[in-house]
């Protein structure tokens, strides 16, 4: 990278500008709030990476019950643990509000996809249905409820009947939606 | 060089098909179709392989670093990678464009125009941003090499001078962008109430912001019409009731007076007036419309299929909302709603106890009307009143009297509306069509209170025309006695007679305008005051009390309030049509609704941020979306029939206004058409509007609308049928 943690150059600017649909006060604001996330010692290196924990930290992924997910979708390095500046941008430009509905839909297909397999098969339809109910047992669906909530669920969305949700399917229910594009939206 | 090209070309296509099979089809995204990964180009760059081969270009960047992502070693390719290299090297290093023939020259055309394509598209690619970057970088050097060459000879400089223009029209228009999104008012109060309260709370004032747009474009366009001086303001009490000075300001219709060309620059000031009006409505109708079109698009109608349970699962979690308390509010009204909708969907094979539920339905819909029938009785009853408080003087009265009409509108406005939710209750449907009944029966009470409001006003119409008549006939007598006067000495100098002593005739239109203003300030500051009381008063009581009182005021009753957003959002649609009726007879008002506005987002903000608990069951209100929308559009032709009915029907007041002394207000178009035109474009127009003509074409368009609507009905059984047959491929 052309730039320490601490400054962003001028092209690198106008490049990530041009590559994300972030506008040019986004991607400072972006700037700033990740070098607040940095340790000291990492502040000083050429291509820093945040650590997981401290981005969990943000106040507008805390109460996303899918911000693990999130992290591990858009972080690059092998182990998926931490983000470096440009993940980062990733993230903001897929959930920013001028992100197509394309690239909203494939994200959050790759989020859902809670096993990195590239369907959405039972176990994670039945983990992505945890995650919406809360983390406490009251709140949670009995066994009977989560059997035929996700049998429904296969019912409508899965056109080729291969016990399966593939991305074309995804995006085909998705596209049909009224709600997705507004509340698939993260803004520092 | 002529033989080496076309050994190239094998090679490349080789290349092309051998790395193809390397690319697996499942590796991020498999898919029914077979087809590799949805995320490739349309124009994929890898097409111009002979074009890269040709141009000494190593291999595309897409397929390089998805060869480098792949985990077989493609040994064969690396190999072939070198001998091309080898062979190419024998090949001149530059290219010069004389030197192409036209088919490449074309080529390279095609090939610049699709690496251009690509950088504008690259962000929408769901890639990381280091293959992003280098395909930027690789792209952009393509494009620098081979766009300057591109322009041959003379038209070489034409050339250069357009990519440049190109490039700065593209760092223009992003730095606009940057600078309208900076410039966009009250970005970060929506942001913070988003994050609180979740969008459907915010969809309210996002609604508020776009009408407060519409309305400063209305009240520019109204405020082309020359103004004057500005009257002096008089004391509160007769400005409230718009009476004395003001009466005769430029906030009225009556104000405009009806000379023909005014100054050097002929202003036609009839004419004018009369296209502002039409042209406002116009441009409400056109903004309405379009928005409804893009909200229809978005939903991607045209399928039958409502995906309930999928998009309760993948669409309900809001990713905006970053308060923990909202947070827990959501997983809740989440659990709830897949548990309903389960049960629902089990409970609707049974039918139990139907005939109760209907002859209760039956019986609420039956009291709803009785409601609207006793609240629009009262309204005439309270109007016919204030006529006759009017003619006894209105100084006989106590405040309460003179103000009866809006403060009973008003009244009615807030306490109707909780009895439909009480009666609601006996129906017993599920939340979200009871929203909707409930939605509709506050707008069909609405509706009426205007339209028993306008008629009552019809009746006070005709009876200044009436006083008109009288003054008139006054007025001649006068004028005749003057003459009388001067007859008998001729030689005096001719009198002079100060304006404000001849007698002005009643002016009905400013009656109508000053009514219209009175009905929107009393509803405005009636909102205010309950907003005051209901939130902000009852949440400074429950918190207070709560330390001295017997059970706890936070959980049970009477607990904060919520914010009602299908409530806000119809009394603004409302507003907006009072405002849009008023329009034509008051060129003020859009102006004070501007103000208005203004002022709600700030009051509002601060109420919802300070006196309000997120919702507990939390709708989508961008379901009801193209609901709002068309509630709006349906207002504003309701608004704008009275008004056509009046310029249609009713000739204006001879003493006041614009139009004054015509027979009726449009004859001012044909008056135009016959004198400032020249003499075909009347000829055109009469021929345009005879009936003979506008049959047809009326039937012409009855027809593309049944043939564009079976269609569409033909697309759907299309969609159906195709449906069926990926089923059974599979």
């Amino acid at each position: 990278m052309g730039a320490t943690a601490s400054h962003l150059g001028k092209d690198l600017l106008s490049e990530y500008q041009e590559l994300t649909f972030l506008t040019k006060q986004e991607i400072l604001l972006a700037h700033k709030r990740f070098t607040e996330l940095l340790s000291r010692e990492d502040k000083n290196l050429p291509d820093p990476r945040a650590p997981t924990e401290a981005i969990l930290t943000l106040p507008e992924l805390k109460s996303n019950p899918f911000r693990e997910r999130i992290v591990r979708v858009f972080s690059t390095s092998e182990s998926r643990d931490g983000l470096t500046f440009e993940d980062f941008l990733d993230l903001l430009s897929a959930f920013s509000d001028s992100a197509t509905l394309e690239i909203k839909s494939h994200y959050a297909f790759r989020i859902f996809d809670f096993d990195d397999d590239g369907t959405l098969d039972e176990n994670d339809l039945e983990k992505l249905v945890n995650c919406l109910t809360g983390e406490t047992d009251e709140t949670r669906l009995t066994p009977d409820e989560m059997k035929q909530l996700i049998s429904n669920i296969l019912e409508e969305s899965d056109i080729d009947k291969d016990g399966t949700v593939n991305l074309s399917e995804f995006q085909h229910v998705i596209s049909r939606s009224p709600d997705f594009v507004s509340s698939f939206k993260i803004v520092l | 060089m002529n033989r080496t090209p076309v050994k190239e070309q094998g090679r490349g296509k080789e290349r092309r098909r051998s790395t193809a099979k390397k690319l697996k089809p499942g590796t991020a995204t498999g898919n029914v179709f077979g087809s590799t990964n949805s995320s490739q180009p349309q124009f994929h760059p890898c097409l111009l392989l002979d074009m890269c081969h040709y141009f000494k270009q190593p291999l595309c960047p897409c397929l390089s670093s998805e060869q480098e992502s792949s985990e077989d070693g493609d040994k064969e390719g690396e190999g072939e990678d070198e001998e091309v290299e080898e062979e190419e090297e024998e090949v001149e290093k530059e290219v010069r464009p004389e030197t192409l023939t036209p088919e490449e020259l074309e080529k390279l055309k095609e090939a610049v125009d699709d690496k251009k394509k690509l950088i504008q598209a690259l962000r929408g690619k769901p890639w990381p941003m280091k293959k992003k970057h280098s395909t930027l970088r690789e792209s952009q050097e393509f494009l620098e090499k081979y766009e300057g060459a591109l322009g041959k000879g003379k038209g070489r400089k034409l050339y250069a001078y357009k990519v440049m223009m190109n490039k700065k029209w593209m760092k223009f228009k992003r730095d606009f962008e940057n600078f309208t999104t900076a410039c966009i008012p009250w970005e970060m109060k929506i942001k913070e109430i988003e994050s609180h309260f979740g969008s459907s709370v915010a969809s309210y004032f996002i609604f508020l912001r776009w009408m407060y747009g519409i309305n400063m474009i209305l009240f520019d366009n109204i405020g082309t019409v020359p103004r004057a001086e500005e009257t002096n303001a008089m004391d509160f009490a007769v400005l409230w009731d718009f009476g004395g000075y003001a009466q005769y300001s430029v906030l009225f219709y009556g104000y405009y007076n009806s000379q023909r060309a005014i100054g050097w620059l002929k202003f036609r000031m009839p004419l004018s007036y009369f296209l502002v009006g039409v042209g406002t409505v116009a441009y409400s109708y056109m903004v309405v419309i379009r928005k409804m079109a893009r909200n229809a698009n978005e939903t991607g109608g045209g399928d039958e299929n409502s995906f309930n349970f999928s998009w309760k699962t993948f669409t309900s979690w809001d990713y905006l909302i970053g308060n923990p308390e909202t947070a827990d509010n959501k997983f809740a009204s989440i659990t709830t709603s897949f548990k309903e909708a389960i049960l629902e969907e089990q409970e609707s094979r049974k039918d139990d106890n139907i005939h109760l539920t209907r002859f209760l339905r039956v019986l609420a819909n039956f009291l709803v009307l009785c409601c609207l029938a006793g609240s629009g009785y009262l309204i005439y009853f309270v109007v016919r009143r204030s006529q006759k408080f009017a003619l006894e003087g209105f100084e006989n009265h106590t405040w309460w009297e003179r103000n009866e009409v809006n403060m009973v509108m008003s009244l009615l406005g807030m306490f109707c509306p909780m009895l439909f939710d009480v009666i609601s209750a006996l129906e017993n449907y599920h939340p979200r069509v009871a929203l909707q009944w409930q939605l509709g029966r506050i707008f069909a009470l609405f509706l009426g209170n205007l339209y028993t409001f306008i008629i009552a006003l019809m009746d006070e119409i005709n009876l200044k025309r009436k006083e008109e008549d009288v003054v008139q006939f006054n007025m001649t007598m006068w004028e005749a006695s003057l003459h009388n006067n001067t007859a008998d000495n001729s030689t005096a100098p001719p009198l002079f007679t100060h304006p404000a002593d001849v007698p002005r005739g009643p002016c009905w239109e400013t009656m109508v305008g000053q009514e219209f203003v009175r009905l929107i300030i009393s509803d405005t500051m009636t909102t205010y005051i309950t907003l005051l009381i209901g939130d902000f008063l009852r949440a400074v009581l429950v918190r207070f009390l709560n330390y001295c009182w017997c059970w706890d005021l936070e959980a049970g009753f009477p607990s904060y309030s919520e914010f009602d957003v299908s409530g806000n959002v119809l009394g603004l649609i409302f507003n907006q049509g009072m405002i849009w009726m008023g329009a034509f007879y008051a060129p003020c008002l859009p102006a004070l609704n501007v103000l208005r506005l203004h002022v709600s987002m700030y009051l509002q903000c601060w109420a919802v941020m300070c006196c309000n608990v997120p919702q507990e069951r939390v709708f989508k209100a961008s379901g009801s979306n193209n609901f709002y929308m068309a509630m709006l559009l349906v207002i504003l032709f309701l608004s704008t029939l009275p008004a056509i009915y009046t310029i249609v029907t009713i000739p204006p007041s001879f003493d006041c206004g614009p139009f004054s002394g015509k027979a009726r207000m449009f004859d001012v178009i044909q008056e135009t058409l016959e004198s400032d035109f020249p003499a075909w474009i009347s000829k055109v127009f009469s021929y345009a509007a005879n009936p003979g003509l506008v049959l047809p074409f009326m039937l012409l368009m009855v027809l593309a609308i049944y043939y564009l609507q079976s269609t569409s009905k033909s697309y759907k059984e299309a969609n159906v049928e195709l449906k069926k047959k990926l089923q059974m491929v599979n």
